[in-house]
């Protein structure tokens, strides 16, 4: 009755295989590593690229010990942190031959040094959080209202242009608060201006306000739906361009994650500049419409080495140079939108924007009176101005509307249109938490967080061993088998280890040991009682089960609660906290069952079970 | 090797009115220190910017207290932190300042007192719509963690269980409050997840417990209800004191080895699980009998399951 049937056994030494191979990867440590990622929404990683970094390593005679390619980065890892700095100049020279255009990001990084079949099948080591290793994290609020506000006073000067395009007289358009109101003298002009609002919107909701004969509004406020878009395209927005900055900082794995509705979270780890670090975050980039110069010439010349007054050279996306006026027809401030999408005659890959009213009027004339021009759009970003495109203007473009086609796949279209919405912050943002973790401190955390699971797990070894002798051997290893497999998971899952998630592993660990207490001792009881010892393991393990999962439920229900509300270091604790339950569970009953029974159930005659000491009342 | 050789049940239930007057008693101090002193609440709940340094030597304070006091922080709180090397600054919120650039500003300060330059530790600043935010969530969780198990242990047992347990549990935690009160130790995000993980884990305690009275109650057909508690919780109390003591002994390990950071996460966590013991055994289950637990509530024809009948 104390065996398990073979697949069991072969179960739970699968499982236990697969834990030591996903924890191995912690064992080996770090080595230093170069890593490339893009710089620009536009540019990806390929093959080619890898070839282009293993050339000029080769070239600088750097040797490397494996190079990994993922989704975003292309990571080198190398011997020594000598070699490291080396191979990061060599790389940031051959990538971005103008250092002050870069279009690679190359960060210096630390990598597992686990061998690479480890690395091929996802076994990585823990991640650690921003405690563990130093870095910045901040957590920055968006201005909903303000960019609310921002749209509805783009909304009110929309409107004096329409009013003023359709000959509706009105008395003044003003914001109030959350709405625009229009002022009119009678209720005919009124009526008209509903109208026309109505054919040209559908975000605005309208409502007429009598104050007076004479003094005739009409309120517009914007539509629930109307406001949810404002605030998704807000954050969207902000993240982008963060994303966009951030890249220019050379972090190795920056997080950016929106959490919740209005709030963006922007973890930097090994940057201790903080200065820095929100400088960057808070500047501010533009986009700009400025006409080509394109007098017979002037190109050549520009060229050659003499750029003509009143003009820029530049380099187009895609290589050919161009030369731009100084002259700035439009800035990014009149964009209200970009979407990639398709133009409708030649079903080519576009970009279209959307201008605001002032914007569309200021395009209107600019395209009607140079048709048959060039016209080049801009980003500019720390003063320093880069061509997206710059296509040939067809027609007289009205309506706000701007198509941008011509020689792009429907990837490009998406960065194209990403970047220029990108270009600026669509509100603003305001940091409402910092933490900063120096690098000294995040070494000692680990090793603080080491010697307390180290010492504690040798305390309870110890003392388990002499009280309940082999079973009390078997709890440890069952012990230890957890602790394996938590972090196994951890690994596996990549789920973010903190400092108060080492201490739920220690303290999980602590936990854990009770369900062994809970069956050594009902073990005890039964022999206690006269039952003979296969029967005693038999009664012990089946009776503790109900009391051990009443009791890993209701500390799970903790756990599970710690992590719905919890945040930042309490959702570190939970994570661990509650895998724990779980490894625990399995750990305690599956593995020290199996032990008990290799040991005593193959056994015909069971004369006396290694348990220690069982004292009888009658004794 | 075996600590406890208990011959006959030892009468708990003959004190449970004693008991059940120091948990009181325990619990009214708790919450008069709790009112009166209240929680020295840390800069992730009341908002503000925190910076630990170390130097190479040891500084003196005052000079860094005058240097903050001239640069416009009149209320800075300066003090020694873990050891005489490492030193803390506590900057409030004001409204009158730019929070987001404190960081930088108290950094040019402290190398501004001159001697040595100090090495940047932790620099934590929280903008106060944070902190309500996190002391509302932690009320969420509380609220939660109390329901999930009264549910659970209705479920699992009878409503007079879930009850008493949860009631022997949150005395714990208001103790482990009035401990936090009493001495004015920083009561922060670890601190409150220790408290957390307490109340489930001592619940456990009592599950323990539960358990035994359910099953004493099937067997034993002669038994009165406070015979069977007392039953139950003599031949669980080897159990009880050894987890105890092994978890106990993890949490010392952190407690000696952990550092400051962890210093008061492994306090709270010592004062839940010796509290713990007292109150899920020695609180829930007088409250069980008061509550008028007996034999009937378990013998139910449905409730026949194998695993009772043995």
């Amino acid at each position: 009755m104390n065996r398990y049937p073979l697949w069991k056994n072969i179960l739970i030494g699968l499982v236990l295989f697969f834990g030591l191979i996903y924890t191995l990867p912690n064992f080996y440590g770090e080595v230093p590593a170069v890593q490339v990622s893009s710089g620009k929404a536009t540019l990806k990683l390929d093959a080619a690229l890898s070839g282009t970094i293993e050339q000029a390593l080769s070239d600088a005679q750097i040797q490397h010990t494996g190079l990994f390619t993922d989704a975003n980065s292309i990571r080198v890892r190398v011997a020594t942190s000598d070699a490291q700095l080396r191979a990061k100049d060599a790389i940031e020279k051959r990538l971005n031959p103008d250092p002050r255009d870069p279009s690679y990001v190359v960060a210096l990084n630390l990598l597992s040094a686990s061998p690479n079949w480890l690395t091929a099948i996802h076994a990585l080591p823990m991640y650690l959080g921003l405690d563990l290793r130093g870095g910045v994290h901040f957590l920055l609020e968006v201005d909903m209202p303000g960019a609310i506000t921002k749209r509805l006073d783009a909304i009110a000067a929309d409107m004096r242009t329409l009013m003023r395009d359709k000959n509706v007289r009105h008395a003044g358009i003003t914001r109030e608060g959350n709405n625009v109101q229009l002022r009119f003298r009678d209720a005919a002009q009124r009526d008209a201006a509903r109208k026309a609002i109505q054919g040209s919107t559908s975000d605005l909701q309208l409502a007429d306000r009598d104050d007076g004969s004479d003094d005739l509004k009409l309120v517009a406020t914007l539509g629930q739906i109307a406001q949810k878009n404002i605030r998704d395209f807000a954050i969207k927005q902000n993240i982008t361009t963060l994303h966009n900055r951030i890249n220019e900082l050379g972090v190795a794995e920056p997080v950016i994650q929106q959490q919740g509705l209005d709030r963006i979270v922007v973890q930097l780890p090994g940057v201790q500049d903080v200065a820095k670090a929100k400088d960057i975050l808070g500047r501010t980039a533009t986009l700009e419409v400025r006409l080509v110069d394109e007098t017979p010439g002037a190109l050549e010349s520009a060229l050659a080495g003499s750029v003509p007054f009143g003009t820029e050279l530049y380099n187009e996306r895609g290589g050919s140079p161009v030369l731009v006026r100084n002259q700035v027809v439009l800035t990014g401030d009149r964009l209200t939108d970009a979407q990639p999408g398709f133009d409708g005659q030649t079903n080519e890959a576009a970009v279209h924007l959307t201008l605001d009213a002032a914007g569309s009027r200021i395009f209107r004339d600019i395209t009607r009176e140079n048709v048959g021009k060039r016209m080049a759009i801009l980003l500019i970003e720390k003063g320093k101005g880069e061509v997206v495109t710059a296509p040939v203007i067809r027609s007289e473009i009205g309506g706000g509307r701007v198509q941008i086609s011509g020689r792009m796949t429907t990837t490009e279209a998406n960065d194209v249109a990403l970047l220029l919405r990108a270009g600026s912050l669509a509100a603003p943002m305001e940091i409402i938490e910092e933490r900063t973790v120096g690098p000294s401190l995040g070494a000692d955390n680990i090793a603080k967080g080491f010697q307390s699971t180290l010492w504690g797990f040798v305390a309870i070894a110890v003392f388990m061993s002499i009280y309940y002798a082999l079973f009390g051997i078997v709890s440890v290893i069952a012990l230890a088998a957890n602790l394996l497999l938590l972090v196994a998971l951890l690994s596996l899952l990549q789920a973010t280890l903190t400092l108060p998630g080492i201490a739920a592993m220690a303290l999980t660990l602590g936990m854990a040991i009770d369900a062994n207490v809970l069956i050594n001792e009902r073990i005890r009881e039964e022999l206690r009682n006269g039952v003979s010892p296969q029967a005693a393991i038999h009664a012990g393990y089946e009776r503790a089960f109900d009391t051990i999962l009443d009791s890993n439920i209701t500390t799970l229900i903790a756990g599970i609660a710690l992590l719905v509300f919890g945040s930042g270091p309490v959702r570190g604790f939970a994570v661990v906290h509650c895998l724990g339950i779980l490894t625990s569970m399995f750990s305690a009953i599956l593995i020290s069952r199996m032990l008990v029974n290799l040991i005593y159930g193959r056994r015909r005659k069971v004369e006396s079970l290694s348990i220690g000491q069982i004292w009888k009342p009658g004794n | 090797m075996e600590f406890f050789r208990i011959k006959k049940d030892i009468p708990f239930m003959r004190h449970a009115l004693t008991f059940n007057i120091i948990s009181l008693i325990t619990f009214l101090l708790a919450v008069f220190f709790l009112a009166t002193r209240g929680l020295h609440l840390s800069v992730e709940f009341t908002g503000g910017t925190l910076i630990e340094v170390s130097y190479t030597e040891a500084p003196q304070l005052e000079p860094i207290r005058n240097a903050f006091a001239a640069n416009g922080y009149p209320d800075a709180q300066v003090q020694n932190f873990g050891s005489a090397r490492d030193v803390l600054i506590r900057l409030p919120n004001r409204d009158d300042l730019d929070a987001t650039r404190m960081s930088e500003r108290a950094m040019s300060t402290l190398q501004s007192v001159g001697g040595a330059a100090p090495e940047l530790r932790r620099v934590e600043f929280v903008g106060p719509q944070v902190g309500k935010e996190l002391a509302a969530d932690g009320s969420m969780a509380l609220l939660l963690v109390i329901f999930g198990i009264v549910l659970y242990l209705a479920m699992r047992f009878e409503w007079r269980f879930a009850v008493s347990a949860i009631i022997a549990n949150l005395h714990d935690v208001v103790i482990i409050l009035g401990f936090f009160a009493f001495f004015q130790w920083e009561f922060s995000l670890a601190v409150l997840a220790a408290v957390l993980a307490v109340l489930g884990y001592s619940v456990n305690e009592s599950v323990v417990v539960f358990d035994r009275v359910r099953e004493t109650f099937k067997k034993k057909r002669n038994m009165t209800t406070p015979e069977v508690l007392d039953h139950a919780i003599t031949s669980t109390i080897s159990r009880t004191v050894i987890t105890h003591g092994s978890t106990q002994m993890m949490v010392l390990a952190m407690l000696l080895f952990g550092g400051e950071t962890l210093h008061y996460f492994a306090m709270a966590l010592t004062i839940g699980i010796l509290f713990g013991i007292y109150s899920s055994v020695l609180v829930a289950s007088p409250l069980v009998m008061w509550l008028g637990v007996s034999r009937e509530q378990f013998i139910k024809p449905k409730k026949e399951k194998e695993e009772a009948v043995v």
